[in-house]
């Protein structure tokens, strides 16, 4: 057994990023993340690994400083919560443009507009199907615990390099705020320069040697002809990630005859709802997405066989269910569930549903 | 004997008194004629070249006719997002603090897009170098008023001149700047003249200098032409600043600590 610590999520951000050899954090206060630039500032990582952490003038120069961090081909994250993440959408847009790899979490609350500080799911479209302008995708890592907090900071950043493109946390304020067990990774030494120049040394500016040509981090080419080639290699790369990168969780699927699917807060609330409900002899399983882009597509189809229905659980009006019905095409209902503005729904709630919604059809 | 094997007498290494900066690239220059950017981008690279920090210096270009000077100067660039030039560079100057690191920025993407960045790491007192071309004007986007537009001054925004009432005043960003504890050399330069560009070059070399000796940030404003914008011939544009602008942006230091 490692480090074991009672921690708050957003906390365990700050110390995973420090753990996993960040180079840079650069953040902006918003509620419910900012323990995570809090944690940060009182660590002083830079007195120990040598990480850098600023406090900007707006989530937009924070964003821009991710995009110039990570042209120096270093690790380099933010974080903040659904309005401040808005902002970021810019940078975010740049960043994939440019092909950096970077990491960004978002503690979602409740919206649209200031909403309200209570955690919600209701970003998942901004996440997964653009958000800013332009044809990209975000890896996007959806943490049900605050281990995963930890463990999808590394394999954050180890996506984003790996694929050249940001990637996302999407948490909320409920995995953000609350305190859990949670095991930290150990420390990895960062990068020494000699690192970066074997694994990015062909695209980042570090300054140019004599022996290549200058390395340019730009996602602008006038060019139509060019501009559509490069769109060509972004989607060939997304294709990639859904070939290699889905990750989900099946939980009491072998016998089930219906199912939640329901990814971080609102699948700890529907495994509680699969245990009530199974008590009552329902036989319910759930399938809680990973990775929402790339989306389990395919999990979802290779249950279509023994389910007579699917209940899609989200605290939002439903956004995720759209990705459930396209993988679904008609095959089973699918219904959705959500509470919203900051709620959070009981098991019970969930369960309900099920039974009213898809079960009592 | 010919009259060309007379010239390549003539041009030899041991006549050799001036010649282009192995910097400054070859590729066709996008500026429309009587630009002011050309000169700059020459002075800037000259420096890099002199002091020999090429394989040191990152360069973040902006949003603006500028958008495309990392196809001119040969060193590593990074290209920003429309005002957020300065956001990259403290970035990257914090996080490899031994590099050169500069922006070049215009007066749309500095004075208005970009206030809130360019004041805050001024503010920070990055080390860095800020290069911020006024021409009183967008320039690519077809020739709009910009925070720094003078009153009465006709763009395609201000069809009747621009009217403070209507338009705000003149912007004077670089005042502003000079009042920012972190800033350590506020200078504002012109390129109009053989004179102008030698005495820029000493301010570009004392920015990067600077640098050196991690003094904090360093901020060179240079008022510039925009003979497309302005409507005017390239001579008549640098009469027209010399009326015009200079009397209002006047030239000079006002900050060296």
């Amino acid at each position: 057994m490692g480090d074991v610590r009672l921690m708050k999520g957003n906390e365990v951000i700050a110390e995973a990023a420090i753990r996993c050899g960040c180079d840079g954090y650069f953040g902006y206060p918003i509620t419910p993340q900012s323990e995570v630039m809090e944690t940060l500032m009182a660590r002083q990582p830079w007195e120990q690994t040598g990480m850098v952490v600023l406090q900007a003038e707006s989530e937009v120069a924070a964003i821009n400083m991710v995009y110039g961090g990570a042209s120096c081909g270093k690790k380099i994250m933010t974080s903040s919560s659904s309005p401040g993440i808005s902002l970021k959408q810019e940078g975010i847009t740049y960043l994939a443009g440019a092909e950096l790899p970077a990491l960004v979490v978002n503690v979602v609350r409740a919206g649209p507009g200031l909403g309200t500080i209570q955690p919600a799911q209701s970003d998942y479209f901004q996440s997964v199907k653009g958000g800013g302008h332009g044809d990209y995708k975000l890896i996007v890592l959806a943490p049900a615990s605050v281990q995963e907090m930890n463990d999808f900071v590394g394999l954050g950043f180890e996506l984003a390099f790996k694929y050249r493109n940001p990637a996302l946390i999407l948490s909320d304020g409920a995995i953000g705020q609350m305190m859990e067990k949670v095991e930290l990774s150990d420390y990895k030494p960062r990068w020494t320069d000699e690192e970066i120049q074997e694994i990015s040394g062909s695209w980042a500016t570090t300054g140019k040697k004599s022996d290549r040509e200058r390395n340019i981090s730009t996602s602008l080419d006038l060019d139509s002809a060019r501009q559509e080639q490069f769109n060509h290699k972004l989607q060939a790369k997304y294709r990639a990630m859904e070939e290699n990168e889905v990750r989900f969780e099946k939980i009491n699927c072998d016998d089930a005859e219906y199912l939640f699917i329901a990814y971080g807060s609102s699948a700890r609330i529907s495994q509680k709802a699969v245990e009530l409900g199974r008590e009552k002899g329902i036989k319910i399983g759930l399938i809680r997405p990973i990775t929402l882009f790339p989306y389990p597509t395919k999990a979802i189809q290779e249950m279509l066989g023994q389910v007579k229905g699917i209940l899609s659980v989200e605290m939002s009006a439903g956004q995720m269910v759209e990705d459930v019905r396209l993988a679904v095409n008609g095959k089973v209902p699918v219904e959705h569930f959500g509470r919203y503005g900051g709620i959070i729904p009981t098991p019970e709630e969930v369960l309900e549903a099920l039974e009213q919604k898809i079960i009592g059809k | 004997m010919t009259a060309t094997t007379e010239i390549n007498k003539i041009i030899n290494e041991d006549n050799l008194v001036y010649k282009k900066t192995n910097l400054l690239l070859d590729n066709e220059m996008h500026y429309c004629p009587g630009c002011t950017h050309g000169v700059i981008h020459k002075v800037i690279a000259e420096v890099i070249d002199e002091m020999d920090i090429q394989n040191e210096t990152i360069g973040v270009s902006p949003v603006g006719c500028s958008v495309l000077a990392y196809n001119y100067i040969d060193i590593d660039w990074q290209e920003a997002a429309h005002g957020r030039a300065p956001a990259l560079a403290t970035a990257t100057s914090r996080l490899m603090p031994e590099k050169y690191v500069f922006t070049y920025q215009g007066d749309g993407d500095l004075a208005s897009i970009g206030c809130a960045e360019i004041i805050h790491a001024c503010n920070r007192g990055e080390n860095i170098v800020v290069f911020f071309v006024n021409n009183a004007i967008y320039g690519m986007t077809g020739g709009q008023m910009a925070p720094t537009t003078l009153e009465g001054q006709v763009t395609a925004t201000t069809p009747y001149g621009r009217n403070t009432a209507l338009n705000g005043h003149t912007m004077k960003i670089t005042e502003m700047i000079a009042l920012l504890p972190g800033t350590r050399y506020v200078t504002r330069q012109s390129a109009e003249t053989p004179a102008a560009v030698r005495k820029l070059k000493k301010a570009v070399r004392k920015a990067f200098e600077n640098t050196t000796e991690k003094k904090g940030l360093s901020f060179i404003e240079i008022v510039g032409t925009c003979s497309s914008g302005w409507k005017l011939t390239p001579t008549q544009s640098n009469e027209w600043m010399k009326e015009n602008m200079f009397p209002f942006y006047q030239l000079g230091t006002l900050k060296d600590e």
